[in-house]
């Protein structure tokens, strides 16, 4: 099976995240990168795949110049090539746009499966997966815990509210996992090695086919109006348990009208 | 005045509380229509009627059920093409912001997710980077495909007109390429879900092991509320991960947030911080979820969540 992986590089949690004050979008210059954690699990499961039924895994990535330290990871992870869509067009644009432009570039590889991560921690969108099986008119397999891929059909458990469902379609079609699919392996020292050497592909807005006036932040179909940061919570009281502890939270549920 | 699409979701006609907190935010911002797709769909007419809905749009086609996520999208863009709505309002729960996504392909219109508040100009509130900021978005092309959080708004009764009209969509073979099979439910019932419920009460490493979590659904129980759980304890298999709170897992905004034995991971608050009152309970007086609690017990849950759980009892009498 050949597969796409998209992985995305996004703000470390740890660090300060800030919209930036000229454009309001994601101060990305400024803060501590890493790979989408959920894209490892991605990565992860289609390596899985193409270490049991062979085939080739790529990395797709959309994002600024520095997103190629998150697709060397991905390829030291295992996987054998990448394309990386990197042009300032592209900045600002949002979850919709990208959609447009990530699935330009898959129409162009060849492919059994796609796989994203459930949701990118700096958007919080999870609509990655919905938004390409749209646009490519291919199966929508997402929130998948388990994935079954035989012959020409892919079945998933998809992870539900209260439990889970059993999905099934047949290929090409686009998945999107979750955390608890598989436990993600470490870069190896000779895969990191190997990453420097696999074939990366580099691509810009024209190569895409699409207008440079549909992409980016002034063409984004939504638009940060204006944005506040809000100071942290302050602590409260915090009280020592002697013996009544269990009395003194009651007490103060029933000040607060909870009981 | 201008129509507001409100997709309800709802489990065999009766609609989750999300639905009627959209209803009446929509009747805030024009006059509400209730879109209701699946199984059971015409059973919720009369009840999305006593939340504002004018008119009904049912679709009862087994498709709904049967292929996922897709042929409800059709349906609801099918709507916004035939009616040109000032909105579109979608809850803004897995599923809900897939339709939405593929809403706003289809019909070209801006997409917001997780919005917590809507002002009568359509200009929408969404608290990110785990509630650190907040920003106020609109959308600047076509109608507006809006995911709301639960418990943003307070639902409130008013009737409307209720009048029903069923609709039939034409799916294309793409709206029917992925097959539900089956589904399963794991959760236990009778607890309020756990994105919608007011009052929620999580459980961490600190609960020790899976029997222990009786001490924390007893807690939850006696508040009528759902069980969360951080990934410390879900990567544990303690309970189940569709329960797990965080960045990885659910957002919830309850009204109050009950958190025994979790530390206050950076990763954990992202998906709670925004609960209007915070409880915790810690046998580590330096835990990180300290710095945001509104109230703060250092003691050891074994002993301090059955004495709690034994007092609401008690009081509730
Ligand atoms: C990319 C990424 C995503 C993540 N996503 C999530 C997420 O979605 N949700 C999430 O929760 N975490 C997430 N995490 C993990 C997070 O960093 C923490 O590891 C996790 O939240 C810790 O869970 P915990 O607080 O239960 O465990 P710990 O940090 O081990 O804390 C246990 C706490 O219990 C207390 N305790 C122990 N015994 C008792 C007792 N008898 N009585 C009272 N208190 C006691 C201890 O003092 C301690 O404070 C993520 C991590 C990463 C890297
Ligand atoms: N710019 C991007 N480049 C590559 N993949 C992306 C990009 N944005 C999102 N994705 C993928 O889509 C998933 C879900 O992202 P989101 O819908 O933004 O929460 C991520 O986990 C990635 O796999």
């Amino acid at each position: 099976m050949n597969i796409v992986v998209l992985v995305k590089q996004v703000p470390d949690t740890w660090a300060e995240r800030k919209l930036s004050d000229s454009d309001k979008t994601l101060d990305r210059a400024s803060v501590d990168v890493v790979m989408n954690e959920i894209d490892e699990y991605a990565v992860e499961e289609a390596l899985r795949i193409k270490e049991a039924q062979g085939g080739e895994v790529t990395i797709l990535t959309m994002g600024p110049e520095r997103a190629i330290e998150t697709i060397r990871k991905a390829l030291s992870m295992g996987a054998d090539k990448a394309v990386h869509l990197v042009d300032d067009a592209l900045k600002g644009s949002d979850a919709v746009q990208t959609s447009a432009a990530l699935a330009k570039v898959l129409e162009g590889l060849e492919y059994d499966l796609v796989i994203v991560g459930s949701e990118a921690t700096d958007s919080r969108m999870a609509v990655m997966g919905a938004l390409l099986s749209e646009r490519l008119g291919q199966p929508q397999l997402t929130g998948a815990r388990k994935v079954t891929a035989e012959g020409g059909t892919v079945t998933i458990e998809r992870q539900t509210d209260d439990g889970y469902a059993v999905v099934t379609a047949s290929i090409p079609a686009i998945l999107s996992v979750v955390e608890k699919i598989n436990e993600p392996r470490y870069p190896s020292f000779k895969g990191i090695m190997a990453a420097k050497s696999k074939p990366l592909d580099s691509k810009s807005l024209a190569d895409t086919g699409l207008d440079a006036g549909a992409v980016g932040l002034a063409a984004a179909p939504s638009q940060v109006v204006e944005f506040s940061n809000k100071p942290p919570r302050q602590a409260g009281q915090i009280v020592k348990d002697e013996g009544d502890g269990g009395s003194k939270v009651a007490e103060f549920l029933a000040s607060q009208k909870f009981i | 005045m201008a129509e507001i699409l409100v997709l309800i979701d709802h489990v065999e006609g009766a609609p989750k509380k999300v639905s009627y907190e959209l209803l009446t935010l929509a009747k805030t911002l024009g006059e509400p229509s209730a879109i209701v797709l699946g199984k059971g769909a015409a059973a919720a007419a009369d009840k999305v009627k006593a939340y504002g809905a004018e008119k009904v749009y049912v679709g009862e086609s087994d498709d709904f059920d049967g292929f996922l996520v897709a042929p409800k999208a059709a349906a609801v863009a099918q709507l916004v093409t035939s009616n040109s709505p000032a909105a579109v309002l979608i809850p803004s729960n897995a599923e809900g912001k897939e339709v939405a996504a593929r809403v706003a392909v289809k019909t070209g219109g801006g997409l917001l997710t997780d919005t917590v508040g809507i002002t009568s100009d359509l200009i929408a509130e969404q608290p990110i980077f785990g509630g650190s900021v907040v920003v106020k978005s609109k959308v600047q092309t076509g109608t507006p495909i809006i995911t709301v959080r639960a418990n943003s708004t307070a639902p409130a009764e008013a009737p409307g007109a209720g009048v029903v009209e069923n609709i039939t969509v034409e799916l294309t073979d793409a709206d029917k390429s992925s097959t539900v099979k089956e589904r399963i439910v794991e959760a236990k019932g009778g607890r309020p879900d756990l994105g919608e419920a007011s009052i929620v009460v999580s459980g961490g490493r600190g609960v020790g092991s899976p029997e222990n979590f009786s001490i924390i659904e007893a807690l939850a129980d006696s508040l009528g509320a759902a069980v969360g759980a951080s990934r410390a304890a879900t990567d544990a298999g303690w309970y189940p991960h569709q329960n797990q709170v965080g960045q990885t897992g659910r957002t919830v905004s309850p009204q109050l947030y009950i958190a025994a034995g979790i530390s206050g991971a950076i990763q954990h608050r992202a998906g709670m911080q925004t609960s209007k009152t915070i409880v915790a309970i810690n046998k580590d007086p330096e835990a990180p979820i300290f710095e945001l609690a509104d109230f703060g017990l250092v003691g050891d849950l074994n002993t301090v969540v059955p004495a709690l759980t034994e007092e609401i009892t008690k009081r509730k009498g």
